[in-house]
C-alpha cells in the first residue's frame, strides 16, 4: 500500500506489523513479569505491624532494665513493673476504677455537649449571613482565649463537684466544634443551593438535605481534636479542686511525693485517652456511613 | 405553534463602584412549545444571567418573563434546570439523586423509584442506581443529572452548558443521547453552549448573543431534518451555517473571538 495524497492531507501507509515486529519464538517462551501489587502491599503492612510491636517492647524493656541497673533513677522514673504493681494495689485497695469512671464520664459529657451545641451553633450561621457576620469575631476571640485559665472561676461558680469538670470540658470543645461546623457551612457549593431552589426546595429542605450532610465531614474532623481537649479540660478541673478523678489522684500523689502513683496516673490517662480516641474513630466511621464519596 | 416562554424587555443591571453595569441588555425572546432552542455567545455575555432569571433565581431589572402566559419572575420551580457541573449529592446514590426533585415535592419514595427505574434502564443508567456519583464517569453523571431534571416534570428545561466539562468523544455520545430523550419527551428545551457545532447539531432555533453586555444579534432556524446523524455535521449546509455563525460571533459588536472545539 502506498501513501495516498489527497487535497490538503496525506493518508500514510500504516500496518501494525511494521510498527511492532512479532516477538521471536524464544523470547515468547519467557514468562512475562507481572507485579503482584497486593502481595507487596500485604507484606509491607505486616512489616509495619511487626515494627510497631518491636518498638513498643523495646521501649518498655529498656525502661525496666535501665531503672534496674541504676542508669535511670527509679525514684523519678519509676519502672514498668512498679507502675503495674502500684496500679494493681490502687485497683484492689484504692479507688482507681471509680476515679477512672469519674474522669471519663465528665470528659464524655463535656465532649458530647460541647460538640452538639457547638455544631448546632456553627450550622445556624447558614441561616443568616448577618447573624454569622456579627458572631464571627466573638467566636474567634473565644477560640483564642485560653479556656483553662477560666478553670478557677468555673470551680468557684459551679462548686468542686462533677459539673465544674463537665463545664470545663464543654468550654474546651464548644468553640472548636462551632468553628468546624461554620467552615463546613461556608464550603457549601452555592450552585448546589441554586439547584435545590430551582427544584422548588424550601430553605429548611436545603438545610436538611444539603447543608447538614455537606458540613458533616467538617464536623466529624473536629471530633478527634475535641475528645483530647475535653479530657484535658476535665483533668485540669480536677487539678484545681476535686475529691475524685485521675487528675486529683495525680495532684495528690505529687504533694505526698509518691512519684510511682503519678506515673500510674499518667499511664492510666494515656490509656484512657487512647480508648476514647478509638471510640471516636468508631463514631466517625459510623457517622461517615453513606458518604459514598469516600470510596473514590 | 403555542408560545411557551415569552421574554419581553428583560435586562439585568448591577451597581459596582458606583457605576451601573449591564450584565444583559434588553432582550426579547419568544420560544414556541416543544422547540429545541440554543443560545450561543462568548463567555460573560449574560447567558447564565438569562437562565437564572427564567429559573426565578434572580429578578430582572426590567421586563416581563411569562411561561404559558403566567408571570414567573422570582418564582422557582417552574422550569427544570441543569448546570455544567452535575451537582449530584455525593452522599446519595444515583437513584436517590435522580428522585431528589420528586422527594422535595413530597412524592412518596416508592412511587418516585417506580417512575425513575424505567427511565434509568432505558437511558443508559441500568444497574447504576445503587452506585455513588464518585464511582461514575463524567458522562454517566451528566446522564443522571439530566434524568433528575427530566423527572422534575416541567415542560421547560434549561440546560446551561451541560456537556461543557466533557471530553469531545463523550460529548458526541451525550448529544445523541439528549436528542433521543428530547424526541421521546418533546419538552421545550433552552440550551446554552459556546460550541457552535453542538448548537447547530441539536437545535431548531439558535439565538446569537453579542459579547458583554449581552444582547441578541441574530436568530437562526436550522432546517436540517430529524432525526439527525453524525454525517450531517460534515454536510455542506452545516459548514455554511457554521461559517456564518463564526462570522457573527467574531465581529458580534465586540470583536471577541469564539473558541470552537
Amino acid at each position: 500500500m502506498e501513501n495516498v495524497q489527497k487535497k490538503g492531507y496525506v493518508i500514510h501507509r500504516f500496518e501494525a506489523a511494521e510498527s511492532a515486529p512479532p516477538l521471536k519464538q524464544e523470547a515468547r517462551q519467557e514468562r512475562p513479569v507481572i507485579l503482584d501489587e497486593e502481595a507487596q502491599e500485604r507484606r509491607s503492612r505486616r512489616i509495619v505491624t511487626i515494627g510497631r510491636l518491636a518498638v513498643a517492647v523495646l521501649i518498655v524493656a529498656l525502661w525496666e532494665v535501665l531503672t534496674r541497673i541504676g542508669w535511670m533513677d527509679a525514684y523519678y522514673w519509676s519502672s514498668p513493673s512498679r507502675i503495674l504493681s502500684t496500679t494493681w494495689t490502687q485497683i484492689t485497695a484504692g479507688t482507681l476504677l471509680e476515679d477512672i469512671a469519674y474522669t471519663s464520664s465528665s470528659t464524655i459529657l463535656g465532649f458530647v455537649g460541647g460538640t452538639l451545641i457547638g455544631s448546632l451553633l456553627g450550622l445556624s450561621f447558614w441561616w443568616s449571613r448577618k447573624f454569622a457576620g456579627i458572631s464571627e469575631p466573638f467566636l474567634i476571640l473565644l477560640n483564642a482565649m485560653p479556656k483553662l485559665a477560666l478553670a478557677p472561676v468555673l470551680v468557684i461558680l459551679l462548686g468542686i463537684g462533677f459539673f465544674s469538670k463537665v463545664a470545663l470540658a464543654f468550654a474546651m470543645t464548644v468553640v472548636v466544634a462551632a468553628l468546624s461546623a461554620h467552615s463546613g457551612v461556608q464550603s457549601v457549593d452555592k450552585d448546589m443551593e441554586k439547584l435545590m431552589y430551582s427544584l422548588g426546595a424550601k430553605r429548611h429542605q436545603v438545610f436538611t438535605k444539603v447543608v447538614i450532610p455537606w458540613a458533616m465531614p467538617w464536623m466529624i474532623s473536629s471530633l478527634r481534636i475535641n475528645i483530647a481537649l475535653s479530657l484535658a479540660g476535665a483533668i485540669v478541673g480536677e487539678f484545681i479542686a476535686s475529691s475524685h478523678g485521675i487528675g486529683r489522684m495525680v495532684i495528690y500523689a505529687g504533694t505526698i511525693l509518691d512519684i510511682n502513683l503519678v506515673w500510674v496516673g499518667v499511664v492510666v490517662l494515656s490509656v484512657l485517652s487512647m480508648v476514647m480516641y478509638m471510640g471516636v474513630v468508631l463514631l466517625e466511621k459510623w457517622l461517615s456511613k453513606g458518604y459514598g464519596m469516600k470510596k473514590a | 405553534m403555542k408560545t411557551k416562554i415569552e421574554i419581553a424587555g428583560v435586562s439585568k443591571w448591577f451597581r459596582r463602584d458606583g457605576q451601573e453595569i449591564a450584565a444583559m441588555q434588553e432582550t426579547n425572546l419568544s420560544i414556541e412549545e416543544g422547540r429545541f432552542v440554543s443560545i450561543i455567545g462568548p463567555s460573560g455575555c449574560g447567558k447564565s444571567t438569562l437562565f437564572n432569571i427564567i429559573a426565578g433565581l434572580i429578578p430582572p431589572s426590567t421586563g416581563r418573563v411569562l411561561a404559558d402566559g403566567e408571570d414567573i419572575i422570582g418564582k422557582t420551580g417552574h422550569v427544570g434546570y441543569m448546570l455544567q457541573k452535575d451537582m449530584l449529592l455525593p452522599w446519595r446514590t444515583i437513584l436517590d439523586n435522580i428522585i431528589l426533585g420528586m422527594e422535595i415535592r413530597g412524592v412518596p419514595r416508592k412511587e418516585a423509584v417506580a417512575r425513575a427505574q424505567p427511565l434509568m434502564d432505558r437511558y443508559g443508567l441500568k444497574g447504576f442506581g445503587g452506585h455513588y456519583p464518585a464511582e461514575l464517569s463524567g458522562g454517566m453523571r451528566q446522564r443522571a443529572a439530566l434524568l433528575r431534571t427530566l423527572l422534575y416534570d416541567r415542560d421547560i428545561i434549561l440546560l446551561d452548558e451541560p456537556f461543557g466539562a466533557l471530553d469531545a468523544q463523550t460529548r458526541l455520545t451525550m448529544q445523541n443521547w439528549l436528542l433521543e430523550i428530547w424526541e421521546d419527551f418533546r419538552k421545550t428545551v433552552l440550551f446554552v453552549t459556546h460550541d457552535i457545532d453542538e448548537a447547530i447539531y441539536l437545535s431548531d432555533d439558535i439565538y446569537v448573543f453579542s459579547g458583554r453586555p449581552g444582547r441578541i444579534i441574530s436568530k437562526i432556524s436550522v432546517d436540517m431534518p430529524r432525526p439527525r446523524h453524525m454525517e450531517d455535521t460534515v454536510s455542506a449546509s452545516f459548514m455554511e451555517l457554521k461559517a456564518h455563525l463564526l462570522d457573527l460571533l467574531s465581529d458580534g459588536g465586540t470583536g471577541t473571538k469564539v473558541h470552537i472545539s
